[in-house]
């Protein structure tokens, strides 16, 4: 899972060639015809196998998440950016009763006077309403919600910019 | 609560439940076999040519942003995660916010709605560096690029990730 390697790459792992082009420039545009990863080959002037192993250990080391779709959230079901402001002391307590929330799947602290951050996700406006009020009920905490108005960004992957 | 006040986003999304069996299958990643396409149908019972369609319509539709290798910023050293949280006028911010969204440096780009008195903010964009002062940096070219419509931003950087899943489809 992505988030045990996040926590376990305690410094930037070195790189070779192939690895840099097949994490920096294969970000977008992953090839649809039957047999994507030789297209890839081809175009890198290695083998299909080279490429699969290469993006099997790339993934194992925890320096690529995954090769594959990346899904716009917004665009099934219902979901919210929402905001708690915790004291200290019960920081613990409130952001794990938080994460038992299947609806919720990313959580974060953030060093401010609102210093949970979590996104919901459910099926309906009605489900996801009902996950806020009952984390705010069972914290007596107030809950922030900052839905997505407007999505400005183009996402063209991210340059890794290898220096 | 505040959210009562402004519905979350919703959108009728068009698809069905092989589209959602897709979805489920393919948000860790595509099977690393030479044909992925054909592994997947194989899983689905339905021909490669209609896994190929079902995705493209749904790239098409907007449901998938890109396909590709998804790197771990923070694996390779990108530390910084700051969550830039901007106040620019109403008026300018569908001018302002596709500026900042195309910025190489900006991973998300949203408008979201103020919490009067205590939130001013109805512009965020996520910025990735190395370290903090490479997101400041990073943070400070953004306030230039507003010049007088910042009327105020702050950096929310990120301590601890308490929770990272996929994404869940209530299923």
């Amino acid at each position: 899972m992505a988030d045990s390697a996040i926590m376990q790459t305690a410094s930037t792992m070195p790189l070779d060639p192939l690895e840099q082009s097949l994490l920096n420039d294969f970000q977008q545009g992953f090839p649809l015809s039957p047999t994507p990863f030789a297209e890839m080959a081809a175009r890198l002037g290695v083998s299909e196998e080279q490429v699969i192993t290469t993006l099997e250990r790339l993934q194992q080391r925890g320096a690529v998440s995954r090769v594959g779709p990346v899904f716009r959230t917004h665009s099934i079901g219902a979901s919210t950016l929402a905001a708690m402001c915790v004291p200290e002391t019960r920081l613990e307590e409130v952001a794990e009763l938080v994460n038992r929330f299947d609806a919720v799947n990313h959580n974060y602290e953030r060093e401010h006077r609102l210093n949970l951050w979590f996104v919901a996700t459910a099926p309906d406006e009605a489900h996801l309403q009902q996950v806020l009020a009952e984390i705010e009920e069972r914290t007596g905490i107030e809950v922030i919600a900052l839905p997505m108005v407007e999505d400005y960004h183009i996402d063209l992957g991210f340059d890794l910019q290898w220096t | 609560m505040n959210s009562a006040a402004t519905p979350t986003q919703q959108t009728n999304s068009p698809i069905d439940e092989i589209d959602r069996a897709l979805i489920q299958m393919t948000q860790h990643g595509l099977p690393l076999t030479p044909r992925p396409y054909h592994t997947l149908a194989e899983w689905l019972g339905i021909e490669s040519g209609e896994v190929v369609r079902r995705i493209e319509r749904m790239v098409a539709d907007g449901i998938i942003r890109r396909i590709g290798a998804v790197p771990n910023h923070y694996a390779l050293g990108y530390r910084g995660n700051g969550m830039s949280v901007w106040n620019v006028p109403a008026e300018k911010i569908g001018e302002l916010g596709p500026r900042i969204g195309a910025l190489d440096f900006v991973s998300h780009c949203y408008q979201r709605p103020r919490r009067l008195p205590d939130w001013p903010y109805n512009l965020f964009a996520m910025v990735h560096g190395r370290d903090r002062a490479e997101v400041a940096d990073k943070v400070a070219q953004i306030a230039r690029l507003l010049g007088a419509d910042d009327h105020g931003h702050e950096v929310l950087f990120s301590t601890r990730i308490l929770k990272k899943t996929g994404l869940r489809l209530g299923i």
